[in-house]
């Protein structure tokens, strides 16, 4: 039983995860219709917008301290970061330390930038091309990307740890009757999770219950009535690949103190965001969320030692395996609508 | 000839002409000189050449002809790549029956892929590949590590049974060979400064190429290559004639990944190790870049587009910011810095993103490929030439 729950745990980040990323893909699809194989990419530029807001917090000023030497008998030469320097030593400490999610507010801007700038300037050329083509332009574009990334930050992976408060863990067993350490879980985790769970909420909200949201979903049902009845439903759609963007933008960040961002992150979330999209249905959004989750645990149930040792390396293939059921049996996905992409 | 009309003919000379005498045409510059690191004429870079240019060609038939976009062909080149060191390992050194069974795997992986994957088309088909291929990865570095040697990669070793060539006393480790004929052995030419290297390698890669070459020009002139046209211009159509579109994909699949097998085998002819990596979805996406960018559906565009790729990967890789500053040492120091550093990102390890802006770019601006540039430039010269010489006739009609 305990080791049950312990797999269900592990596998809520990662399905988090994908079903972020999933999210926005789904977005961009139902709302433009076109195939984004940059998704991964804006991930990970998230990701690297942490890095970039520890780095600019962490600035510092050089002073020489005359009362103390280092060990060659000279001056020592103390870094003290500016926020520091503004905000007083306590102070600027807690901001350093809660650089991954105050990389946030960075983040949200940048990302929904790069998204405007991508839609306006690419993507929109390609709404009448061949789905063929938006694949191969967006995957050009993926690489150009992840480069600019590797030139700027190089090709290591970048750890970035989680304020010091949620660094531990939670002895999730104890809250439902097992005994201590049995369910062990990390407390960042948790917040990954819950983190998730609000930007996937206010991104439904939005949809449902704002008159903007209505009018993207009208959009997404019947374009062209939308644009018959004098509504502007490009400026709209464009709008929807910033947000798509922001989202798979803070999901990157967040996740940084999970897994250490590195320039090709991206390419490796985006293959299984796309299963994670296929399995949910082409365009639906409760789909990708849903698939997103259930494929995320579903992989840290196959990378259990006893399911391991009764199908080697399961863990490895079990999501492409699912998705190739799926798409066999049930082509739309498990919530797809009819006629959707049915290819 | 050869069943071919007039034009193909000499196209598949001009070919053969050119790959034959590529170790010449491809080193015009003398060793000694500057311009020496653009030649291109050495066997490693020149197998290359011709073993992702057959890569390319199979990848064609099936995008061009078809057009079902996979995003998963690597996975055959793994394969037989891995086929063609188990023979090596297990039965003999000669080329030649590691080519033939690296083939015939790569065929039955395909016919197994194309089967589930050829019952959706668009983007699912594409996924689904990119599935099977990414699954066929991580199975190589996992579960299969007693057939393919995990992260370490495939290599031969001094106790492989190796059982046809179990009577020669091997001292070290053995070479690839067909009947006798060391694939890296190299005839080395210096003619007053330059110099030139024929190789067994090279002359055999080049062969097999003219060969694919020539049986995928049969296949885009034939009823087949006609039928598989016809699915991608309107399937629907199709269907509603009465026809069964699947057979024909299927068979466009299998021979374009036995192909990749082809190209596999021959790559681990030259260099007898196989690794996981070969298999990576960046490897299938590097042949998605040589079709395009040379001319998806066209016959030489694939050709094109791998040697282009595979020539300015190695170029690119070479310049550094001290052979930028000798370049542009003409100009003042300071533009001449400022030149450097602008271009600098660029090259050497920077190549990946001229290649994803030149792909980009291609996609944008030429869909059809260098082909389909080639056919602009040539049209607007014609047209000047008509203009010359006609240039009151052509007032339009209306």
């Amino acid at each position: 039983m305990d080791a049950i729950i312990i797999q269900i745990l592990n596998g809520l980040d990662k399905g988090s995860a994908y079903a972020l990323i999933a999210l926005g893909l789904t977005l961009i699809f139902g709302t433009l219709g076109v195939v984004n194989f940059a998704h991964g990419a804006l991930f990970m530029i998230g990701a690297f917008c942490a890095v970039t807001m520890q780095k600019l917090l962490t600035l510092s000023t050089q002073t020489i301290d005359p009362e103390k030497v280092d060990f060659l008998g000279k001056p020592l030469v103390v870094d003290t970061p500016y926020v520091v320097n503004w905000f007083g030593p306590e102070t600027g400490a807690a901001i350093i330390d809660w650089a991954v999610p105050l990389a946030i507010l960075l983040a949200i801007p940048v990302m929904i930038l790069i998204g405007f700038v991508m839609e306006r300037g690419l993507i929109k050329h390609f709404y009448k091309r061949a789905h063929a083509d938006q694949i191969l332009v967006t995957f050009g574009l993926a690489i150009v990307l992840q480069e600019i990334i590797k030139y700027f930050y190089g090709a290591n992976p970048i750890p970035s740890p989680a304020p010091a408060v949620f660094r531990g863990s939670l002895d999730f067993g104890v809250w439902i009757g097992f005994e201590a350490n049995q369910i062990i879980y990390p407390y960042w985790r948790l917040v990954y999770f819950a983190f998730s769970a609000v930007i996937i909420g206010g991104v439904f909200a939005f949809l449902q219950f704002t008159t903007f949201g209505m009018v993207v979903r009208a959009g997404m049902a019947d374009r062209e009535t939308v644009g018959i009845l004098g509504i502007d439903i490009d400026k709209r759609f464009t709008l929807m690949f910033g947000l798509a963007a922001a989202v798979a933008g803070v999901a990157g960040v967040m996740y940084v103190p999970i897994l250490s961002p590195n320039y090709n992150m991206g390419m490796d979330f985006l293959v299984l965001s796309f299963v994670v999209v296929v399995v949910g249905g082409m365009g639906s959004l409760p789909g990708a969320v849903l698939a997103g989750f259930l494929l995320g645990i579903l992989q840290s149930f196959a990378s259990m030692n006893e399911i391991k040792s009764l199908i080697p390396g399961i863990d490895q293939i079990i999501i492409y395996l699912v998705a190739i059921i799926i798409l066999l049996t049930r082509p739309r996905g498990l919530m797809g609508r009819k006629g959707v992409m049915e290819g | 000839m050869l069943k071919l009309d007039r034009k193909d003919t000499l196209l598949l000379v001009i070919v053969a002409l050119m790959t034959l005498a590529a170790p010449i045409i491809l080193n015009p510059f003398p060793t000694g000189s500057a311009l020496a690191q653009f030649n291109a004429g050495y066997p490693d870079l020149m197998q290359r050449f011709v073993i992702y240019g057959i890569f390319a060609i199979g990848f064609n038939i099936l995008f061009g002809l078809t057009g079902y976009l996979s995003f998963g062909h690597a996975a055959f080149l793994g394969v037989g790549s891995y086929s063609a060191v188990w023979m090596f390992k297990l039965l003999s050194m000669n080329v030649l029956p590691a080519i033939v069974f690296s083939v015939i795997i790569a065929g039955l992986f395909a016919v197994v892929i194309g089967y589930v994957s050829l019952r959706r088309s668009g983007i699912y088909f594409s996924i689904l590949t990119l599935a099977f291929a990414q699954m066929s990865f991580n199975m190589a570095y996992s579960v299969l590590t007693p057939i393919t040697n995990g992260e370490t990669g495939l290599q031969l070793t001094l106790n492989d049974p190796r059982i046809l060539d179990g009577a020669r006393a091997a001292t070290g480790l053995p070479v690839t060979n067909l009947f006798g004929f060391e694939m890296r052995s190299t005839a080395h030419l210096d003619i007053a400064g330059w110099g030139f290297d024929f190789s067994v390698g090279y002359y055999l890669s080049a062969v097999i190429m003219l060969l694919a070459f020539y049986l995928s020009m049969r296949i885009f002139r034939s009823p087949f290559g006609l039928m598989l046209r016809a699915i991608k211009s309107n399937q629907n159509r199709l269907s509603y004639t009465g026809l069964n579109a699947r057979p024909y994909t299927l068979a466009a699949f299998v021979i374009s990944g036995m192909y990749a097998g082809l190209a596999g085998g021959l790559l681990a002819a030259m260099d007898p190790l196989a690794g996981a990596e070969r298999m990576q979805w960046t490897a299938s996406g590097e042949v998605v870049l040589m079709t395009i960018l040379g001319g998806a559906g066209t016959l030489i565009g694939p050709v094109l587009g791998a040697g282009f790729i595979k020539y300015f990967e190695n170029i690119f890789s070479k310049i550094n910011d001290s052979i930028l500053h000798q370049w542009f040492s003409f100009m003042p120091d300071g533009i001449e810095d400022f030149l450097v550093t602008l271009v600098h990102p660029f090259i050497g390890k920077g190549w990946h993103l001229t290649l994803g802006l030149l792909f980009m770019a291609v996609v944008i601006f030429l869909p059809g490929g260098l082909v389909e540039g080639g056919q602009r430039i040539g049209r607007l010269f014609r047209r000047n030439k008509a203009g010359d010489t006609a240039s009151p006739a052509t007032t339009p009609a209306e």
